[in-house]
């Protein structure tokens, strides 16, 4: 409601600029937030951090008392443990050397991983879900997350609990003292598969170039045609870049599922490096 | 009696002594709960005040403030272990064991600094999972996600160097292993794609480099025995500062 102004007190001086004051009940200055929704940090977030670090402490102390760190033989470069070992969180590494080469497996791989990791937030224009667990608008970006995620822990968990000897595979009830057999299959190369088929050599090759360029090419076209949403919101640079590292985060699981349902050892080998 | 331990109480509060410290009294008013904010350089980390619905625990479930206390958990036990370890082949291991069985606290030490980095590997990638499922990264945060991967990097490479300072079986194998993927790198490494090519031989690659030779030695240990308690926590020290320095400026995605 305007209350009007009969005379002013204070007439307005023009060489001085004025800022509304207003007077309000309250025992701390505060601005640009609704008084009730704020509260002191101290002792109401400090407490709490007090708190989780002393609960924390005592579950370390309590582990620590309860399970040592561990420490074998002293170390000798003659004797080679069986299985060789790499710290738990870089199993899942390890355990992709069985279906990649090193060069992808330990150093390609997490490269793009942490590439990848960098590039989340300027590929992702999608601007809901701040500050909140949201999972209906953001369903593409939490399904690919989440997926990377399970990948990065399956294989750190086969890794740990279910490799022993030779890096064989030992269920939990399997004598782990026992070497077992070496495996009765044989593994190929996907060039000789298409040469069984009739195919020349050279031929071979080209169905092998093909193949794994195909993957990408049919990768990057089907979302293009069939989700132009998604497309367009992304542009062309974001979609190219989203794209390209979410196909091959897929295909590290693709090339898993051939090599164990069809025993392919390589699907394209070249004279620089193998896939 | 209580009238003397007020007195008592406000002499010691008037002396020069105590007032060049303090600057406000205990932080049980508001202008002094501002105050402590202002004066102390480990809460001035924090805002005066924080919205009511930060306290939500199942928001941010502490994990990122965890993943700190941890590396300053691990600095303190890191330098107690420091005052007996000696990264020397022919004494490493022999001082590992005494740490274990000769010295007072000294196994709880090495066990608290163990679970300590195991559980900042883990609580680093849960932290990183939460920030993600919050949308937190997302403008004006892209930056101090990008300081966050940098900081996971570096932790992992924490965890990787103090991997090998026991100087036992498993310390020594799990970095042949670590080193053998690094001679494979392309181009920089002697058996990787093209790496021959670059003219990369077996003491001129990225794994010589790593190793300070061609097998995991004397050099390999003191190399990680400097990165592990100098460089990378230096390195560590800064990124944090920059990481909490940004969350600060940029403010707190959601509840916080």
């Amino acid at each position: 409601m305007a209350i009007e102004v009969k005379h002013e007190i204070f007439p307005k001086n023009p060489k001085k600029s004025y800022g509304l004051v207003e007077l309000v009940k309250g025992t701390s200055p505060i601005t640009d937030k609704e008084p009730e929704t704020t509260v002191f940090t101290w002792p109401n977030l400090v407490f709490i951090e007090l708190i989780a670090i002393l609960l924390s402490s005592i579950i370390l102390i309590a582990l620590s008392l309860y399970s040592g760190a561990p420490l074998e033989e002293m170390a000798s470069p003659d004797t080679t443990p069986n299985p060789m070992k790499a710290p738990w969180y870089f199993l899942g590494l390890q355990e992709l050397l069985v279906f990649f080469d090193p060069w992808l497996a330990g150093v390609v791989l997490p490269g793009l991983i942490i590439v990848g990791l960098i590039l989340v937030p300027y590929i992702d224009v999608n601007p809901k879900g701040v500050g909140q667990y949201n999972y209906t608008d953001r369903k593409f970006a939490i399904w690919t997350f989440s997926f990377g995620l399970a990948l990065w822990y399956i294989m750190i968990v086969v890794g740990v609990y279910l490799r022993g000897l030779d890096w064989q595979w030992y269920w939990p009830w399997d004598d782990w003292e026992l070497h077992k057999p070496p495996s009765a299959v044989s593994l190929i190369d996907y060039s000789l598969i298409l040469t069984s088929w009739g195919l020349s050599k050279g031929g071979a090759q080209i169905v092998a170039y093909a193949t794994v360029v195909g993957y990408f090419v049919v990768g990057m076209t089907i979302p293009f045609i069939f989700f132009r949403k998604f497309y367009k919101e992304l542009g062309f640079a974001r979609y190219n870049i989203t794209m390209l590292f979410f196909l091959m985060m897929m295909g590290v699981p693709v090339k898993i599922i051939l090599r164990i349902v069809f025993n392919i050892k390589y699907l394209l080998v070249t004279p620089f490096f193998k896939i | 009696m209580v009238d003397f331990f007020e007195n008592l109480k406000n002499k010691i509060v008037e002396t020069q002594v105590w007032k060049s410290i303090f600057r406000h009294g205990f932080p049980d008013t508001d202008t002094n709960r501002a105050l402590v904010m202002f004066s102390n350089v480990l809460l001035h980390l924090h805002p005066v005040k924080v919205r009511k619905s930060a306290l939500r625990i199942r928001y941010t479930w502490c994990l990122g403030g965890l993943t700190f206390f941890m590396f300053i958990l691990l600095t303190i036990t890191g330098v107690f272990l420091m005052f007996y370890y000696v990264p020397d082949t022919r004494s490493a291991y022999q001082n590992i064991k005494d740490l274990q069985y000769a010295l007072y606290f000294g196994n709880l030490m090495r066990n608290l600094h163990r679970w300590g980095a195991h559980a900042m590997v883990f609580l680093v990638w849960l932290h990183m999972t939460r920030v993600f499922l919050t949308g937190s990264y997302k403008p004006p945060r892209e930056f101090n996600w990008i300081v966050g991967v940098l900081l996971l990097v570096l932790t992992l490479l924490l965890s990787w160097t103090g991997y090998l300072l026991p100087w036992d079986q498993l310390a020594l194998w799990a970095v042949t292993v670590g080193s053998k993927m690094a001679e494979a790198s392309p181009l920089i490494g002697y058996s990787g794609p093209f790496g021959k090519e670059m003219g990369m031989r077996v003491d001129n690659d990225i794994r010589f480099m790593l190793l300070g030779g061609t097998v995991v030695g004397q050099s390999t240990l003191l190399r990680f025995y400097v990165l592990h308690c100098v460089g990378l926590p230096l390195l560590a020290t800064l990124f944090l500062a920059v990481h909490f320095w940004r969350i600060r400026k940029d403010g707190f995605s959601g509840p916080l």
